[in-house]
């Protein structure tokens, strides 16, 4: 077994080689500009994104001409979200979305506001997902869109996406869903699901950073957006932009290997999941899991261990590659605004471990994170006052604190 | 995040974990933080009633590697001290020897702030003398 041991798959996925290998006759061989109409080298190029788009729509259930690509989940974000407020601006000026959605998603709603839009941030209930008699009330006779994940980043939650593109059609509103945590790990259908645009990313299934797709549905509703860049008109005049061809054939292919792989592969990290999440709840006292198990990818697993802090356990799992809700491993010094969603207190988010499964995670390598880690919070809670007092029978909320 | 050897060490081998009886006369004990700003670190020392010198020292710390180390190096620093030499620890000492980056420096700061409150609380119970209360500071 190799240290370090990678279990940070919601934040992005080692390349398939597979994928590298669908990727690599594009850079030197055919390494065209799939605008180029008059000669070969253009065609080949133009070949391989089609074969891709078709890759991408299987997997989905769309047509190919319903995707276009971009630069990544961010761009395809803004995209979808901007480019239905401007294109539908005369309809309505009022989009939904939800508390835990993704920054480029709830930045990009924020950027609207500033625009005179009107925005609602759904709360979440304790497990995680919206509350759909909330969404049903905040509809008005403005609203253009709504924008609600597919599945969350942090706690892996999977939205009742089906039934809130439902009450979308209904009501003649457009739904947009950030699907980048789930597309290739459970099966997505645009149709069934009633999806009006999604946002792919290649890096979180096994594909290369700085590629992405929007997926805008061509029938019942016929989707338009307004472009956000402004050039040579590629993508049916939606995006822009010379196409990565390299980086399109890789996501194409990424695709169709999740599309075949899915079923067996997602049984197995579901498998593995567990056995941890098994472990770690025979292994210790007062461990939480954040987020609706039941509602949640096979992979993912978000964990809080009490009267631990977050980063002084990453450091004592040094060889393990995870995330932690913790403040002191971010960025703003600020817990996850995810788990503080949820309701839970800012004491669990600053306990809370997010462990991403992948296809390349050996069972061996589960149990070897799985024994570490009880080792190093018994360790931790041995040096925590928290726990001494949790211990004496001292209610720790009912303690008047110093804060700074 | 790298951390400098010297947190490492004591993030691995921690100085002097454990608790007093915080009901002994001659024990200050000095709670300070909060569980939901992620640090709580609880600072003890034992004073010597003859010599006034502080003759052990215990700590315990909820938070990340950098606010383990500060107090388990605060423990190690406060024996043989006297109460008012203790007092002349500085969180800037802990940030020099430790070689905190700038966003751990709270944490330092918080170690001098849980000295101070275990000096205080062992004043306070000095001037009284009866058996303190569990002192939150």
């Amino acid at each position: 077994m190799k240290t370090p041991i990678y279990l940070d798959n919601h934040a992005t996925t080692r390349v398939d080689p597979r994928v590298v290998e669908a990727m690599l006759p594009y850079f030197t061989e055919y390494f065209g500009n799939a605008a180029s109409r008059n000669h070969e080298f253009g065609w080949k190029a133009e070949e391989a994104v089609d074969r891709a788009r078709k890759q991408i729509a299987d997997l989905i259930g769309a047509t190919p001409r319903e995707i276009i690509f971009t630069s990544g989940a961010t761009e395809s974000d803004n995209l979808a979200i901007k480019g239905v407020a401007e294109m539908y601006a005369e309809k309505g000026n009022h989009i939904i979305t939800a508390a835990t959605e993704h920054k480029a998603v709830l930045d990009t709603c924020k950027k609207l506001e500033k625009h005179g839009y009107r925005v609602t941030y759904l709360p979440v209930m304790g497990d995680g997902l919206i509350d759909l008699d909330m969404l049903k009330e905040s509809f008005t006779d403005k609203t253009i869109l709504v924008t609600i994940m597919y599945a969350n980043n942090e706690i892996g939650v999977l939205q009742p996406v089906r039934e809130i593109g439902a009450m979308c059609r209904e009501r003649g509103v457009l739904f947009h869903t950030d699907a980048v945590q789930a597309i290739g790990k459970v099966p997505v259908d645009v149709n069934k699901d009633n999806i009006d645009l999604a946002s792919i990313t290649a890096h979180k299934l096994y594909g290369p950073k700085g590629v992405g797709a929007l997926y805008v549905r061509r029938k019942a509703p016929r989707v338009q957006i307004t472009a956000q860049m402004d050039g040579g008109g590629h993508e049916r005049g939606m995006r822009s932009g010379t196409l990565n061809v390299p980086g399109i054939a890789a996501l194409g292919e990424a695709c169709a290997i999740a599309q075949k792989e899915m079923p067996e592969e997602s049984k197995r990290l579901r498998y593995l999941r567990d056995k941890l999440k098994d472990k770690l709840q025979s292994g210790l006292d007062e461990v939480y899991i954040n987020g609706s198990m039941e509602h949640r990818l096979p992979h993912s697993l978000n964990m809080s261990f009490a009267y631990v802090e977050g980063e002084s356990l990453l450091m004592g799992i040094n060889d393990v590659a995870v995330s932690s809700g913790s403040a002191c491993t971010s960025a703003t010094l600020e817990p996850s605004y995810v788990l503080k969603a949820l309701g839970v207190g800012d004491d669990v988010a600053h306990s809370s471990i997010r462990f991403g499964i992948g296809r390349f995670n050996t069972e061996e390598e589960i149990d070897y994170v799985a024994d570490k880690l009880v080792d190093v919070v018994k360790k931790l809670r041995e040096l925590s006052p928290l726990y001494e007092m949790a211990k004496e029978g001292i209610d720790l909320s009912k303690v008047s604190w110093a804060r700074d | 995040m790298a951390y400098s050897d010297k947190v490492l060490d004591h993030y691995n081998n921690p100085r002097n974990v454990g608790s007093f009886d915080k009901n002994a006369a001659n024990v200050g004990t000095g709670m300070v933080g909060a569980p939901e700003c992620g640090d709580v670190m609880k600072l003890q020392i034992k004073v010597n009633d003859e010599s006034g010198l502080i003759e052990d020292a215990k700590f315990k710390t909820f938070g990340c590697g950098s606010a383990i180390a500060s107090s388990s190096l605060a423990t190690e620093w406060l024996k043989g001290k006297t109460v008012d030499q203790a007092l002349q620890i500085k969180n800037t000492d802990i940030v020099n020897e430790l070689s905190l980056p700038p966003v751990k420096i709270h944490c330092s700061v918080l170690a001098e702030d849980a000295i101070k409150a275990a000096i205080s609380d062992y004043r306070t119970k000095q001037t009284k003398r009866t058996p303190a209360a569990q002192t939150v500071a």
